[in-house]
C-alpha cells in the first residue's frame, strides 16, 4: 500500500488513504468496487449479466411484437434490423457467457477447495472490462437521432457478415461500436479464460487429481482453452473489420479483390467453438445438479469428462456447416456434414450418462432439478434439430428460416439458459444463505418452459413453411399467421416466469427460509463450509481422498452400496482457532483493474471520434497497468 | 509466487510450474491463432491484388534480412540476460536487458523506415490487397515488439532502482518468453512473405 499513497502524501495521500481504507472493509460501495474476492466478482458477474438478459429480453419483446400480426408496424425495417441485432449480441456475448463466468468465479474456487483465483486482480479486471465492454456496445444505440425513433445501433445480424457491414451499407457508427465493443469484451473473456485454467491446474487442493474434480470444473477447464483459442481468431476478422470500415482497407472489399467469405471463415471458425463455449458450462452445472438429487454418483464420470474434452477439439471441425449454401463444394460439404454428425455423438453421450445418473436414484423434486431435466429435454430436442442441419441438402432448405431460429433457441434457451437458472436456484443459498422459494420456483420453471415451448416450437414449423429469418413483417395469406401469434404469447409468458424469479428472489432474499451449509446433502466440497462462505473460503484447504469428497465425509456404504451415515459426520465446519480469518493473507483490494478497464471504451471512442480521446484512454490503460503490476498483490 | 502462497496456503502448485509461467505460457499459445489468422489473411490474398505496387516491386531482400538478423541476435542478448540475473549478477544483467531493447529499438526503426519507403512509392492500407495485409500483419508485428521494449526498459527501471533482485529472475525469464516468441513470429514472416515468393 504504502508504494502507492507514499508519492502524493499530503492531503492527496491522506484522500487515498482514506479511500483505501474504505476498501478494505467488508462494507460499502468502495469495498465493492475494489474487490478481488472471487464471490462478489462472480456476483457483480451475475448481476449484470442479469440487467443484459432483462435488455435481451426487452429487445425480443420488440420482435416479437412486430412479428405478432402481418404486416406488424411496431417498428420499421431499419429499427428492426437493429433491434435483431443487438439482442443476438447481447445474449451471446453480455448474458450467456457471462453468466457462465459467474458460476466460474463463483464456484471453480470452492469446488477445488481453493482460496481464490491464482490471478485475483486479473479477475476483477475481467469483470470491469466486460462491463465497460457491455456498456460500450449499448451506447451505440445513442449514435442515431434516438428521440426521433432512429436508433444508432448495429445493423448487420449477431455475425456481422460482410459486405453488409461495409462501410457503404452501414455508414453509421454502430457496427464501429459493435465491433469495438466485442474486441473489449474479448480481452475480458480472455483473461478469464487464463485465469481460470492456471487456477484449474495450478490450485486444486491436495488430493485433488483431475479426475476427482467435479464435473462443472472439468467444463470450466475445457471452456476456457475454447475461448483462449477462439477469441484470438474473432479478434483479427474484428480489427480487419475496423481496419475496412475506419481506415479503407480491402479485407472484405471484393472491389479490390477481397473476399466477403474470409470473414465467414473467421466468424465462425470461432463461432463454433463459441457455441460450446456458451453450452459446455451449462452441461457442467447439470453435472452437479443431477446427482445431489438422485443421491448417486454421475453415471459414467470419465465418460462425461472425456465426451466434454472430445466436444471441445472436435468444435475446431465443424465451422464451415454454417456455410454449406457459400458454394464450397461437395467435398467440403461432406467433410464438414460428417464431422458435425460426429460431434453429436460425444453430445449423446452425455445425454444418456444423465439420465442414467436419474435412474435408480431417490429422487429429490427440488427446483434445480426440475430445470436440469427440463434442461436435458429441452437441449436434446435442439440436438436433434441440429443433426437435421448437418445433413447438406436437408440444410440447404432450412438456411436463413425460421427453422434455425428454433434450433438454436432451443439449444441456448432451452439448454443454456435453463440450465443456468437451474444453477441459480441450486447455489443461491450458498451465498445468501436463504433458500429461493421452491413453490414459486416451480411456478418459474412451468411457465418458462411453456411459455419457450410456445414461443420457439412453432418456429420450426414456420421455418419449414418457408419463413425466412430477419424479416421485418409478412403479408397474410402464407400460413404463418397463427404460428407466429403464438410465438408472441409465448414470449410474453417467458417474460412472466422471469418477473416470477426476479420477484422470488427479492422475497426470498428478505424472508426465505435460512438454509444452513448444506440445504440438498450435497456431494462436493463447497457444501463443507458455511453459507455465505467467509471471506477465505476455507479456514483450513481441505484433503481431498474421493470423487465427491463431502458426500464420503458424511456416508459410508453398507454391503449393499446404500448410502449410510458415518457416526460422527462431518468435521464441524471449521473457524475456531482462525475465527475472522486472522492470519490468512488473503489478497488485498485494488482499484487499478478498474482504472485500466475504463481505458479500453476511451481508447474506442477515440478511434471512432477523435484520437485525443484514445491517447487518454491510452494513458488510463497504461497508468492502470502500472499501478497494478507495482501495487504488491497481498498486504506484507 | 508470493502471491499464490498467500492465497492458497501452500508452498507448491499443483503441476509444479509457477502461476505466471503458465499464464505466460496459453497467453503465447493464444498468440499462435492470433498472428496465424493475421498470417493466413495475407496468403489468402497472395497475388490476388488488382493493381499494384506489388511485393516484387518493393521488398529490399537485403534490407530486412539485416534487421532480420537484429532482432535474432536481440534473443542471444535475452538469454544472455537471464543467464545473468540466474547467476545474481545484475551489473550484467543490466547490460544485456538495455542491449535487448536498442535491438528491438533497431529493428522497429527499421521497419517504420521500410513502412515509410513502401508508402512513397504508392502502397497504402487501402491501395491494393497485398498494402491491406501486408501493413496490418507486418504492424501488429512491431507493435508486439514494442511491447515488449517496453517490458524490458521497465524491467531495466526496475533493477536501476535496486528492485530486480536474483529471487525475482522470474520476471526477466518471463519477458524472455515473450521476446522469443516474437522474435519467432518474425522469422515465419519473413521466411512466408519476403523470402517465400511464388
Amino acid at each position: 500500500m504504502a508504494a502507492i499513497t507514499q508519492p502524493g502524501r499530503g492531503t492527496l495521500g491522506e484522500a487515498l488513504a482514506g479511500v483505501r481504507k474504505a476498501a478494505d472493509s467488508h462494507y460499502g460501495i468502495l469495498s465493492w468496487i475494489a474487490t478481488v474476492d472471487h464471490k462478489r466478482i462472480g456476483i457483480m458477474y451475475g448481476v449484470t449479466a442479469f440487467v443484459f438478459f432483462l435488455f435481451g429480453g426487452i429487445e425480443a419483446l420488440f420482435i416479437r411484437l412486430q412479428l405478432a400480426v402481418p404486416n406488424g408496424g411496431v417498428v420499421d425495417a431499419d429499427q428492426y434490423n437493429r433491434i435483431f441485432t443487438m439482442h443476438g449480441t447481447t445474449m451471446v456475448f453480455l448474458v450467456v457467457m457471462p453468466l457462465s463466468a459467474a458460476f466460474f468465479n463463483l464456484m471453480v474456487p470452492l469446488l477445488i477447495g481453493a482460496r481464490d483465483v491464482a490471478f485475483p486482480r486479473m479477475n476483477a479486471f475481467s469483470f470491469w472490462v466486460f462491463l465497460a465492454g457491455g456498456l460500450f456496445l449499448n451506447a451505440s444505440f445513442f449514435t442515431g437521432d434516438i428521440l426521433n425513433g432512429e436508433l444508432g445501433a448495429p445493423d448487420a445480424g449477431w455475425f456481422g457478415y460482410a459486405p453488409l457491414t461495409l462501410k457503404q451499407f452501414s455508414p453509421g457508427h454502430g457496427l464501429d461500436f459493435w465491433a469495438f465493443g466485442l474486441l473489449i469484451l474479448g480481452v475480458s473473456s480472455m483473461a478469464a479464460g487464463f485465469n481460470f485454467i492456471v487456477t484449474i491446474l495450478n490450485m486444486r487442493a491436495p488430493g485433488m487429481t483431475l479426475f476427482r474434480m467435479p464435473l462443472f470444473v472439468w467444463m470450466t477447464l475445457v471452456t476456457s482453452f475454447l475461448i483462449i483459442f477462439a477469441m484470438p481468431v474473432i479478434t483479427v476478422a474484428l480489427f480487419e473489420l475496423l481496419f475496412d470500415r475506419l481506415f479503407d482497407a480491402n479485407f472484405f472489399n471484393p472491389a479490390a479483390g477481397g473476399n466477403p467469405l474470409l470473414w465467414q471463415h473467421m466468424f465462425w471458425l470461432f463461432g463454433h467453438p463459441e457455441v460450446y463455449i456458451l453450452i459446455l458450462p451449462a452441461m457442467g452445472i447439470v453435472s452437479e445438479i443431477l446427482p445431489t438429487f438422485s443421491r448417486k454418483p454421475l453415471f459414467g464420470y470419465p465418460f462425461v469428462v472425456f465426451s466434454g474434452v472430445a466436444i471441445g477439439f472436435m468444435s475446431w471441425g465443424v465451422w464451415a456447416h454454417h456455410m454449406y449454401t457459400t458454394g464450397l463444394g461437395s467435398v467440403a460439404n461432406s467433410a464438414f456434414g460428417i464431422s458435425t454428425i460426429l460431434i453429436g455423438v460425444p453430445t449423446g453421450v452425455k445425454i444418456f450418462n444423465w439420465m442414467a445418473t436419474l435412474w435408480g436414484g431417490s429422487i429429490s423434486l427440488r427446483t434445480p432439478l426440475y430445470f436440469s431435466v427440463g434442461f436435458v429435454g429441452m437441449f436434446t430436442i435442439g440436438g436433434l434439430s441440429g443433426v437435421t442441419h448437418s445433413i447438406v441438402p436437408s440444410d440447404y432448405q432450412q438456411q436463413d428460416t425460421y427453422y434455425v431460429v428454433a434450433h438454436f433457441h432451443y439449444v441456448l434457451f432451452g439448454g443454456a439458459i435453463l440450465a443456468l437458472f437451474g444453477g441459480i436456484y441450486y447455489w443461491f443459498p450458498k451465498f445468501t444463505g436463504k433458500l429461493l422459494s421452491d413453490g414459486w420456483g416451480q411456478v418459474h420453471f412451468w411457465l418458462m418452459l411453456l411459455g419457450f415451448n410456445l414461443t420457439f416450437f412453432p418456429m420450426h414449423i414456420l421455418g419449414l413453411l418457408g419463413m425466412p429469418r430477419r424479416i421485418y413483417t409478412y403479408s397474410e395469406g402464407n400460413g404463418w399467421d397463427l404460428w407466429n401469434l403464438m410465438a408472441t404469447v409465448g414470449a410474453f409468458t417467458i417474460a412472466f416466469s422471469v418477473l416470477v424469479f426476479m420477484v422470488n428472489v427479492i422475497v426470498s432474499l428478505r424472508r426465505g427460509k435460512l438454509s444452513g451449509n448444506d440445504p440438498w446433502d450435497g456431494r462436493t466440497l463447497e457444501w463443507a463450509i458455511s453459507s455465505p462462505p467467509p471471506a477465505y473460503n476455507f479456514a483450513e484447504i481441505p484433503r481431498v481422498h474421493a470423487r465427491d469428497e463431502f458426500w464420503h465425509q458424511k456416508y459410508t456404504e453398507d454391503e449393499q452400496g446404500l448410502p449410510v451415515p458415518v457416526a460422527a459426520a462431518a468435521p464441524a465446519p471449521e473457524d475456531g482457532e482462525h475465527e475472522g480469518g486472522h492470519g490468512i493473507h488473503m489478497p488485498s483490494p485494488s482499484f487499478f483493474p478498474l482504472l485500466a478497464a475504463i481505458g479500453f471504451p476511451l481508447i474506442g471512442l477515440g478511434v471512432i471520434y477523435d484520437y485525443a480521446i484514445a491517447a487518454v484512454g491510452a494513458v488510463v490503460l497504461v497508468v492502470g497497468l502500472y499501478g497494478w503490476a507495482l501495487e504488491p498483490a497481498t498486504e506484507e | 509466487m508470493e502471491h499464490a502462497t498467500a492465497v492458497t496456503g501452500n508452498l507448491e502448485t499443483s503441476t509444479g510450474i509457477d502461476n505466471k509461467k503458465l499464464l505466460m505460457w496459453l497467453f503465447l499459445g493464444s498468440e499462435c491463432l492470433f498472428f496465424g489468422s493475421l498470417i493466413a489473411a495475407y496468403l489468402l490474398y497472395r497475388d490476388r491484388s488488382i493493381t499494384g505496387p506489388y511485393p516484387s516491386d518493393l521488398f529490399d531482400i537485403p534490407f530486412t534480412s539485416v534487421s532480420a538478423f537484429v532482432l535474432l541476435m536481440s534473443s542471444v542478448s535475452m538469454v544472455l540476460a537471464l543467464a545473468a540475473i540466474q547467476r545474481g549478477n545484475i551489473r550484467s544483467m543490466q547490460v544485456w536487458l538495455f542491449t535487448t531493447a536498442i535491438l528491438g529499438v533497431l529493428f522497429v526503426s527499421g521497419q517504420a523506415y521500410e513502412f515509410t519507403v513502401f508508402h512513397r512509392e504508392g502502397l497504402s492500407l487501402s491501395q491494393n490487397l497485398f498494402g491491406t495485409t501486408f501493413f496490418v500483419l507486418t504492424g501488429f508485428h512491431g507493435a508486439h515488439v514494442t511491447v515488449g521494449i517496453l517490458i524490458l526498459l521497465s524491467l531495466f527501471a526496475m533493477s536501476l532502482r535496486g528492485k530486480l533482485t536474483q529471487e525475482k529472475s522470474l520476471n526477466v525469464e518471463l519477458a524472455g518468453l515473450y521476446w522469443h516468441f516474437v522474435d519467432i513470429v518474425w522469422i515465419v514472416i519473413f521466411a512466408l512473405i519476403y523470402l517465400i515468393q511464388p
